[in-house]
């Protein structure tokens, strides 16, 4: 005869709102093999815990069942206080009767009944729970980090300076993502170049780093503590060690007019190439689509020119396969594409550009050298309208949310204008200025007053050329709605910040969960802003949603913080809710027949070959059995098993018969 | 084959010409259109604006009526009349309540099967693949191609073209053997109604349509709208006079544009009803406007993180 206790919780109002606790707590105390029952307004509470203490201690209750919340929140708390009275934790099981039942229904006697039968049917399973034992498994102290921008950098450092390996894998050719495009950095106007790159060396002179460029990663098994992971390091068409960086190769190539990515566009670069002067690592890559030997079978000027030998036409890519105990997605965003406002004439005017590029003409390093000269013809814009929300917060257009860091980088270039070309005229048409941050509203503040740019409240309905101007008409709903036409010579669109492309299928691969704008999903959207809801991998940037540099930086060093605390440890804890093979005495040894269809279907291969073998040595069957430690508990081979041979730990089919049957026989 | 056809009230009227181009057209390509039996008004604006049980059963007993008949696709040339018809399928779709008043309010059976087309997807559906291999006479002008406002929204609805750079016309008149000029004011307001009681504005607004369509030396506009057609045609003396300059560029609808490509001659097409003259100069076929000039490399932005 069982002796378990149920504890039925209000959550303040959240419950009791709308279920009778004190009924639910006296039915379900009637239930054969119930011992004790109560109710109570936060179990979770320090005195609630005392409580379910107290109670296993007086009452001897040899199983228990919390009423409340969904178990992803509170079941680990109220295992670890039934462990701390004595009593085996998977001996304890939750029952929610909030979100699938106080939340969701009115008031009303038949929501008490529903919360009673769901009670019912955990009591019922609770009986057939078994005491279990937690499982130890090892850590590879190794983190991987994926994507080389700001917040994979700052990641990458925080955790080698604790002094773990990491191992970073970049899919350009070099380090620094977005924020070595930029030219200088809101609120405080520091270069942004001159802030990243020592950062960038860091990483690669960092002796617990091991940096993979011009990579991108294949495939991601094993769980946390044990990630097993491909990295496909694409050809970069050059031997590496031999290379000195001279850049002779990218001087001599005969290819010169590819579109610079770096300069998005406003640029150009030979076939082999080094993104930017401040690249790390500093060796070029040969960009195959465009190279002239790979398009027509001859040229190979760069092999002639180099002083080195260093550059392999034949080299293929390279896949290796390292272990990490977590990894890091750091691959941060992308800026919506031109085809998104054929409104505004974007990728169709040459003077209409994005952000980003017009960070490269600021900037010192870009195309015009940090003068401010449109792409058309070289001139210097005299009137420059700048266009928020280009995108953002439009549900006509697909994208609702805010982009976050457009109001504060739009307000940075009417500046950077107004300090580079003194005579210009800076429009911005804006919804919202949404300057939140430390001296963001100030520095917005300077943008309006000091510089006299001229903040126009209103959207912008259309943009077309006429004459070498570019025509942007709009409204000032501050004035009441009245239409407004302004003869521009350059429009800088603020595009709204999306997930990269590939993102979706970045996060299959690693399996961890999105949302519907592609943007990675952290597991909870306060306390747990940093972790996915896989175990061992954590966000770090903007490939989470648009951030600044700021957040981002605070963001990788947040997650970075999380793999520290996972790597304190020489050995994980898991739940033993795994998938177990049944066993028996000689002959028959096992139900299992040896037919391994579960190893097809186990998506974790954690299914293995188990040979009996007499005393000489004869093998007599072949069992499968469940490696512990990489089986997840999905319960995939369970529903295959053709003999019933596997189950699993704690959700056995005769305790989910036994809900299904409590349910029934009401 | 068959195809339904509403002509709503501008087809008996002032667009005349328009019906007579899309008949002409139709019977090249050995389509039989066939007048829906004893149609009535769409509401047009007027009705909506006063009562919606009203606004949506008008375009429902058209639409009852055709299915009576077993019409499957109805074409409705005129933008504003396509565009009632397919709202009211839409919002008798998301209503069922809604649906079974407006059923009884007209007295008979509609299940909203019959599919509407604008002009242009009833083109597109019945005679784009035949298009080209039929014309003989390549319409080789540089071809403003004007959208309007209703041929092309609300999107939600209509999920037709792209609603700020529509480019369905464009296309059409580019295997036409045109040349659809890139331009402004593809979908910019012509005044519509405002006509009568506001010519100013029309001429203002349809002043400013006209100009961008001569300053990017377009010979001709083509429509696919009565409205829009009435507006910047027979307008054009306010329109001149707002503007101060004389612009007489011809404004042709797509169906009139087509017929001339496969070889209907002017008076079929009803060229002659037009306000403002259809002078087109001749232009010999080898000089045929090149539709899709190689365009210059321009960089293109792909840099991902």
């Amino acid at each position: 005869m069982s002796r378990i206790g149920v504890f039925v919780c209000h959550c303040g109002e959240n419950i009791s709102a709308t279920v009778n606790c004190e009924k639910v707590a006296k039915i379900t105390g009637e239930l054969k093999g119930v011992e004790f029952s109560t109710d109570y307004k936060y179990m979770c509470s320090d005195p609630g815990q005392t409580l379910l203490k107290e109670a296993i201690k007086e009452h001897k209750l040899d199983g228990v069942v919390v009423a409340a919340c969904s178990p992803r929140m509170h079941e680990p708390t109220f295992r670890k206080a039934c462990a701390e009275a004595g009593l085996n934790p998977f001996l304890c099981e939750m029952s929610n009767i909030r979100e699938h039942c106080s939340w969701v229904h009115p008031k009303d006697d038949l929501t008490t009944e529903k919360a009673e039968d769901l009670v019912r049917v955990m009591v019922e399973k609770v009986k057939k729970n078994k005491a279990l034992k937690s499982i130890k498994v090892p850590v590879t102290k190794t983190a991987l980090v994926i994507g080389g921008g700001i917040a994979g950098i700052q990641a990458a450092l925080d955790i080698a300076n604790c002094g773990h390996k990491v191992i970073m894998v970049e899919k350009l050719p070099s380090i620094g993502g977005h924020m070595s495009q930029l030219s200088e950095t809101f609120p405080t106007l520091d270069c942004s170049q001159c802030i990243l790159t020592p950062r960038m060396v860091e990483i690669a002179q960092h002796p617990n780093i091991t940096l993979h460029t011009y990579s991108e990663v294949e495939s991601v098994d094993g769980f946390i503590g044990n990630f097993k992971i491909k990295i496909r390091k694409k050809s970069k068409s050059l031997d590496e060690h031999l290379c000195t960086g001279c850049g002779l190769c990218t001087t001599k190539c005969p290819q010169k007019k590819i579109p610079n990515e770096f300069e998005r566009g406003l640029g150009f670069r030979p076939a082999i190439y080094v993104p930017f002067p401040q690249a790390v690592p500093n060796k070029p890559v040969i960009d195959r689509e465009n190279c002239t030997y790979y398009i027509k079978g001859k040229c190979k000027v760069c092999e002639i020119v180099c002083p080195t030998k260093a550059i392999r036409f034949d080299q293929e890519d390279e896949v290796i396969e390292v272990e990490a105990g977590a990894i890091v997605m750091a691959t941060g965003f992308d800026v919506l594409k031109s085809d998104y406002f054929p409104e505004y004439g974007f990728g169709k005017y040459k003077d209409v550009i994005d952000g980003l590029q017009f960070e490269r003409l600021a900037s010192a390093s870009g195309p015009t050298q940090g003068e401010i000269r449109r792409p058309s013809d070289g001139q210097v814009p005299k009137k420059i309208v700048f266009v928020a929300c280009a995108g953002s917060r439009d549900p006509a257009k697909g994208i609702e949310y805010c982009s976050k860091i457009c109001c504060m980088y739009t307000a940075k270039h009417a500046m950077l204008y107004k300090h580079k070309v003194h005579d210009g005229t800076p429009y911005v048409f804006y919804m919202d200025i949404r300057a939140g941050g430390k001296m963001y509203e100030e520095f917005v503040r300077r943008t309006i007053v000091e510089d006299g740019t001229h903040y126009v409240r209103g959207r912008v309905s259309t943009i077309y050329e006429k004459n070498g101007k570019l025509i942007v008409k709009g409204a000032d709903t501050l004035m009441g709605g009245i239409p407004i036409e302004i003869e521009a010579d350059m429009v800088v669109l603020a595009t709204a910040g999306v997930a990269n492309k590939g993102a979706e299928e970045l996060a299959q691969t690693v399996h961890i969960s999105y949302d519907s704008y592609k943007f990675f999903a952290e597991a909870h959207p306060k306390l747990k802003p940093v972790e996915t809801n896989t175990a061992g991998i954590f966000l770090a940037g903007a490939c989470q949603a648009p951030k600044d540099i700021p957040e981002s930086v605070a963001a990788a060093s947040g997650a970075a913080v999380k793999v520290a605390a996972l790597f304190s440890n020489d050995e994980l804890t898991r739940d033993p809710l795994v998938a177990v093979v049944n066993r028996q005495a000689a002959p028959v040894y096992s139900a299992c027949v040896g037919c391994f269809l579960c190893q097809s279907v186990c998506p974790y291969q954690a299914i293995e070959r188990e040979e009996i073998k007499s005393r000489s040595g004869e093998i007599i069957k072949t069992l499968a059995r469940v490696n512990e430690g990489l089986c997840q508990g999905c319960g995939t081979c369970v529903a295959l098993c053709r003999t019933k041979a596997i189950d699993i730990h704690g959700y056995s089919n005769q305790q989910v018969y036994t809900e299904i049957m409590a349910l029934l026989n009401d | 084959m068959k195809v339904g056809f509403y002509p709503g009230c501008s087809m008996k009227g002032g667009a005349r010409e328009y019906q007579e181009s899309v008949s002409a057209l139709a019977k090249v390509f050995d389509i039989e259109l066939v007048e829906i039996p004893d149609w009535n008004c769409c509401g047009a604006t007027a009705a909506h604006n006063l009562n919606k049980e009203l606004s949506l059963s008008l375009p429902a007993r058209i639409m009852a009526l055709a299915e009576r008949e077993g019409i499957k696709d109805i074409v409705v040339p005129c933008a504003a009349c396509y565009n009632r018809l397919s709202v009211t399928q839409h919002e008798l779709a998301a209503d069922p309540a809604l649906c079974s008043k407006v059923a009884s309010l007209i007295e008979l059976k509609y299940e909203g099967t019959t599919q509407i087309l604008n002009i242009i997807q009833f083109i597109d559906k019945y005679i784009t693949d035949r298009l080209e291999e039929k014309v003989v006479k390549p319409f080789n002008y540089k071809t403003a191609c004007y959208y309007g406002c209703l041929l092309v929204r609300p999107h939600s609805i209509l999920k037709f073209d792209r609603v700020e750079d529509p480019q369905s016309m464009d296309t059409l008149v580019k295997k036409a053997g045109g040349d659809a000029i890139d331009w402004a004011f593809k979908t910019e307001c012509c005044g519509a109604g405002m006509s009568v009681s506001r010519t100013d504005t029309v001429a203002r607004l349809s002043g400013n349509i006209m100009k961008d369509a001569a300053d990017r030396a377009a010979e001709v506009i083509v429509v696919a709208c009565p409205m829009c057609h009435s507006n910047l045609d027979m307008r054009r003396p306010e329109i001149n006079k707002f503007l101060n300059e004389k612009i007489d560029i011809p404004v042709l609808y797509i169906s009139q544009v087509l017929g001339l490509a496969v070889g209907l001659d002017a008076k079929t097409l009803g060229l002659n009803r037009h306000m403002t003259e259809v002078n087109l100069p001749e232009k010999p076929v080898k000089e045929a406007a090149v539709t899709d000039a190689p365009k210059k490399v321009v960089p293109t932005q792909k840099l991902e993180a």
